[in-house]
């Protein structure tokens, strides 16, 4: 069961009217190593790991979700304004077309969202792996974005975003040390 | 080989009301190479034959897997 707080993680200030920067963001929002394929990965490889590591699987779930509401707040306020012809300028004119004014899961490229972006092995230590490299890849992903963006309040919110990255990276590191540790135990007993 | 040092076990959440008949504990795969972060030179080797047999030149790399073991 979920609690629903009705804030963003972290407060979003959109300066610019630029729905060139949405499109960019979209990377982020249906991408492959986006916000959703990484909450949509941890939720469901979570029922198949040792109990140890359940927890750190739904809680970083829950975290990418929020940070999926935060992208989706930043490519809406970017966008929600913006006239069909600048849309049509940004390179979104085939996003309106199917969508008008509204959100998607795709990515920068109008790639609509797929599960064959994530994988369930079944497997602890192949899962805790793939979830390393998905966090590693999103962090690199912001940082194309920050090079991309001349937005600061955007800039500003991906800085946090991308740190938040690291630190997930490190806790499916910490996971893999804790399943390490529980080598061998059939022996002892 | 000794296989259960690349093995871990865990012990599932288990509900009385499970449908099917409960697997108590669950084991899974902590491959050799999760343990050596660089190969040290030196290793003991297997003979070339081995060698082709077992997939590594070091058998220090090799746990194996069957299906006797019941993994899945
Ligand atoms: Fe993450």
């Amino acid at each position: 069961m979920w609690v629903y707080e009705k804030k963003l993680l972290y407060p979003v200030e959109v300066t610019t009217c630029n729905p060139m920067l949405a499109k960019y963001l979209m990377e982020q929002y249906g991408g492959a190593d986006g916000e959703l394929a990484a909450a949509l990965r941890y939720m469901n490889q979570r029922y198949t790991v040792p109990d140890k590591v359940i927890g750190v699987l739904t809680d970083i779930s829950t975290e990418e979700f929020s940070h999926l509401e935060m992208l989706a707040t930043m490519i809406y306020k970017l966008t929600k304004d913006a006239t069909p012809e600048q849309l049509e300028k940004a390179g979104l004119g085939a996003h309106f077309v199917n969508h008008g004014h509204s959100l998607f899961y795709e990515n920068a490229g109008g790639v609509p969202f797929t599960a064959t972006y994530i994988q369930s092995k079944g497997d602890p230590i192949a899962d805790l792996y793939e979830d390393i490299a998905a966090e590693e890849k999103a962090r690199a992903t912001y940082q194309w974005l920050i090079d991309i963006s001349d937005d600061p309040g955007v800039s500003d919110a991906l800085r946090f975003l991308r740190e938040r990255e690291n630190i997930h990276s490190l806790r499916f590191r910490e996971s893999v040390e804790i399943l390490k540790e529980e080598r061998d135990r059939k022996k002892i007993f | 080989m000794n296989q259960s040092q690349f093995r871990g076990t865990y012990r599932p959440y288990v509900s009385p009301r499970d449908p099917c008949p409960p697997i108590l504990e669950k084991t899974f795969v902590l491959p050799p190479q999760l343990f050596t972060n660089f190969q040290k030179p030196g290793l003991p080797q297997n003979s070339p034959e081995e060698a082709l047999k077992q997939g590594s030149l070091w058998p220090q790399f090799v746990d194996g897997f069957y299906r006797e073991e019941g993994i899945s």
